[in-house]
C-alpha cells in the first residue's frame, strides 16, 4: 500500500513565495558594484560615466563646500508649492465636476480639449505671460499636476457607490456635506493614483522650467554642469532628483496608508 | 400619526422607449407601531415603492405623507435600511452608526450615549472601531439596523434587508430584529421577497402583483408578534404562507420565463 500514495501538492506555491526583506536592496548594491567594477576597470572614461564613489565625494563637496543645498531649496520651494496648488485645486475642481451635472456639462469638454497638451509646450508661452521669476515655474508645475489629479478625481467620484450618496442623502446630508463625506472620501483611492501619476510630471516640469531660465535650482545646475562637461557633477544632480523622486513616492504612500486605513 | 400611501403610480420609459407602469394606483397607510411587509415577485416594483417612501425617487403621480402630526413637530425622520447595506466603508462601526445622528447636529455627548445605545441593541459591542470591511455580512447588516434606528425615525424602511445573507444568518437576523422591534415598536414598512419572512415578522402583509404593480390583496397576520415559530401555530404559519404563495405563484412563474 504504501507505495501506492500518490500525495497532491500545492500546484500554486509560486503565488505565495516568501522573498526575505534584503532581497531588494541586493538588486540596487549589485548594479551598483558593477557600474564601480566598470569604472575601476577603465572600461569607459569619466567624462562618460563617472564611477559611483567619486560621484559621492563630488556631492559631498556640492554640498559642504558649494552651495548646492540652495539649488535644492529653491527646487523643493518651487515643486511643493506647485504640486500643492496643482492638486487642491484638481481635487476641488474635480469634486464639482463629479457632483453636479452642470458642472460637468460646461468644465469636461473643457478639461479634456486641454488634458492631451504635452505641458512642456506650453513653457515658452507661460514665460511670455509670466516673465522668467518663480511664478511661471510654479505655475506650469501647477498645471502639469492639476491635469491628472482632476481627471482621476473626476472619475473616482463618478465610481462612488450611488447607494452610499442615497444613505447619506437619508440620513440628513446635505449637498455639501454629501461630498465632503461621502464623495470626497470615496474617491480618495483613485485621487491617490493621480497624485502619483502627477508626481513624476511635476519633476519633469521642475527641471524642464529650471533649464529655461532660472539661476537657481537642481535643473538649471544640471544643464550648467552638462555644458561645462562636469560630468561626475551633473550625476550628483541626477542622483539629487532620483532621491527627490522616491521620497516623493514614499511620502505619498505614507499619506495614502495614513488615510485610508479602511481600505 | 400615520403614514399615508396616496395613489402613487410611478412610470418610466424603456429602453425601447417604450412607457412602462412600475407602480399603478398604489393606496395604504401604516398605522402607528405598525410593522407592514411589502411581498411580490420580482419586478412588481416594491423596492420602487420603498424608494418613493423613502424620499429617494419622485413618484410620476400620487404622494407619501405623515398624517396626524402635532403642527409643531418637526420634520419627521426616515431610518432606511438598504439592502445593498450602504455603510461608508472609510468610517468605523460607531462613526456610520451616529452618522445621523451627526447630521441632526446632537452634541457630543448625546452622540455617543446614543450611538453606544443602539450599538448594544445591535449586538455589536466590541465591534465599534472595526471598519466594515473587517465585519460579516450579518454585522454588517446589524450597523446598518443600528444607524437607521439610532435617529430615532418615525418611520423605518427596510428594503430587503437580509437578502445577502446565508440562511442560517438570516434566520437569527430575522428572530434578532422581531426582539429589537419590540424594544423599539417603530412604524415599519418591510420590503422581501421572502414569503416566510413576511408571515413571521409582519402585522399586515401587503402583496403586490407585477405588470402593472398593484396591490393584488392586503392580508392581516392574526398571530401574536412573537413566537410564530412555535409549534401551535405551525398550522396557521403554513396557512398563511400558502395563502401568499397562491396570490404571487403565478406571476413569480412569469417572472421567471421573462428573466
Amino acid at each position: 500500500m504504501e507505495g501506492n500514495r500518490k500525495h497532491i501538492k500545492n500546484r500554486v506555491a509560486f503565488l505565495e513565495a516568501k522573498v526575505p526583506r534584503y532581497v531588494p536592496f541586493v538588486g540596487i548594491a549589485a548594479l551598483i558594484l558593477i557600474w564601480e567594477l566598470v569604472c575601476r576597470l577603465g572600461l569607459v572614461a569619466p567624462l562618460y560615466l563617472p564611477a559611483p564613489t567619486s560621484i559621492v565625494a563630488a556631492g559631498w563637496e556640492l554640498f559642504t563646500v558649494g552651495n548646492f543645498i540652495q539649488d535644492i531649496g529653491a527646487s523643493l520651494y518651487r515643486i511643493v508649492l506647485g504640486y500643492a496648488l496643482g492638486a487642491c485645486v484638481g481635487i476641488i475642481i474635480g469634486l464639482l465636476l463629479g457632483f453636479s451635472r452642470w458642472a460637468e456639462a460646461l468644465g469636461s469638454p473643457i478639461i479634456y480639449s486641454l488634458y492631451p497638451i504635452p505641458k512642456i509646450a506650453l513653457l515658452p508661452l507661460i514665460v511670455l505671460w509670466l516673465g522668467i521669476g518663480e511664478l511661471p515655474k510654479v505655475t506650469i508645475i501647477a498645471l502639469g499636476v492639476f491635469f491628472p489629479v482632476v481627471i482621476n478625481t473626476f472619475s473616482g467620484v463618478k465610481n462612488v457607490d450611488p447607494t452610499l450618496v442615497k444613505a447619506a442623502v437619508s440620513f440628513g446630508s446635505n449637498h455639501y456635506n454629501v461630498i465632503k463625506k461621502v464623495l470626497l472620501p470615496g474617491s480618495l483611492p483613485v485621487i491617490f493614483a493621480g497624485l502619483r501619476l502627477a508626481a513624476g510630471t511635476s519633476l519633469l516640469l521642475l527641471v524642464a522650467s529650471e533649464m529655461i531660465a532660472a539661476g537657481h535650482g537642481i535643473g538649471s545646475k544640471v544643464l550648467h554642469y552638462g555644458n561645462l562637461m562636469l560630468t561626475t557633477k551633473l550625476m550628483v544632480g541626477i542622483a539629487v532628483l532620483s532621491l527627490l523622486g522616491l521620497l516623493f513616492n514614499r511620502s505619498l504612500q505614507w499619506l495614502e496608508n495614513k488615510l485610508l486605513p479602511w481600505k | 400619526m400615520r403614514v399615508v400611501i396616496d395613489g402613487i403610480t410611478k412610470t418610466f420609459r424603456d429602453k425601447k422607449g417604450r412607457e412602462v407602469t412600475a407602480l399603478n394606483q398604489i393606496d395604504f397607510t401604516i398605522a402607528q407601531e405598525e410593522f407592514v411587509v411589502l411581498v411580490g415577485p420580482s419586478g412588481c416594483g416594491k423596492s420602487t415603492l420603498l424608494s418613493i417612501v423613502g424620499g429617494l425617487l419622485s413618484p410620476t403621480s400620487g404622494s407619501v405623507y405623515f398624517d396626524g402630526l402635532a403642527a409643531d413637530h418637526p420634520e419627521p425622520r426616515l431610518g432606511i435600511v438598504f439592502q445593498e447595506i450602504a455603510l461608508f466603508p472609510w468610517r468605523t462601526v460607531f462613526d456610520n452608526v451616529v452618522y445621523g445622528l451627526q447630521e441632526l447636529g446632537l452634541s457630543k455627548d448625546e452622540i455617543k450615549k446614543k450611538g453606544q445605545h443602539y450599538i448594544e441593541m445591535v449586538g455589536l459591542t466590541g465591534f465599534e472601531q472595526a471598519f466594515p470591511k473587517q465585519l460579516s455580512g450579518g454585522m454588517r447588516q446589524r450597523a446598518g439596523i443600528a444607524r437607521a434606528l439610532a435617529i430615532e425615525p418615525n418611520l423605518l424602511l427596510m428594503d430587503e434587508p437580509f437578502s445577502a445573507l446565508d440562511a442560517q444568518t438570516r434566520t437569527l437576523m430575522q428572530e434578532e430584529l422581531l426582539t429589537i422591534w419590540n424594544r423599539t415598536k417603530l412604524s415599519t414598512l418591510y420590503v422581501t421577497h421572502n414569503i416566510q419572512e413576511a408571515v413571521y415578522l409582519a402585522d399586515r402583509v401587503i402583496v403586490l402583483s407585477r405588470h402593472p404593480g398593484q396591490i393584488k390583496e392586503i392580508i392581516h397576520i392574526d398571530m401574536p408578534k412573537v413566537g410564530r415559530d412555535n409549534e401551535q401555530y405551525r398550522e396557521q404559519f403554513d396557512a398563511y404562507a400558502a395563502q401568499i404563495w397562491e396570490l404571487i405563484r403565478h406571476d413569480a412563474a412569469d417572472a421567471l420565463k421573462e428573466g
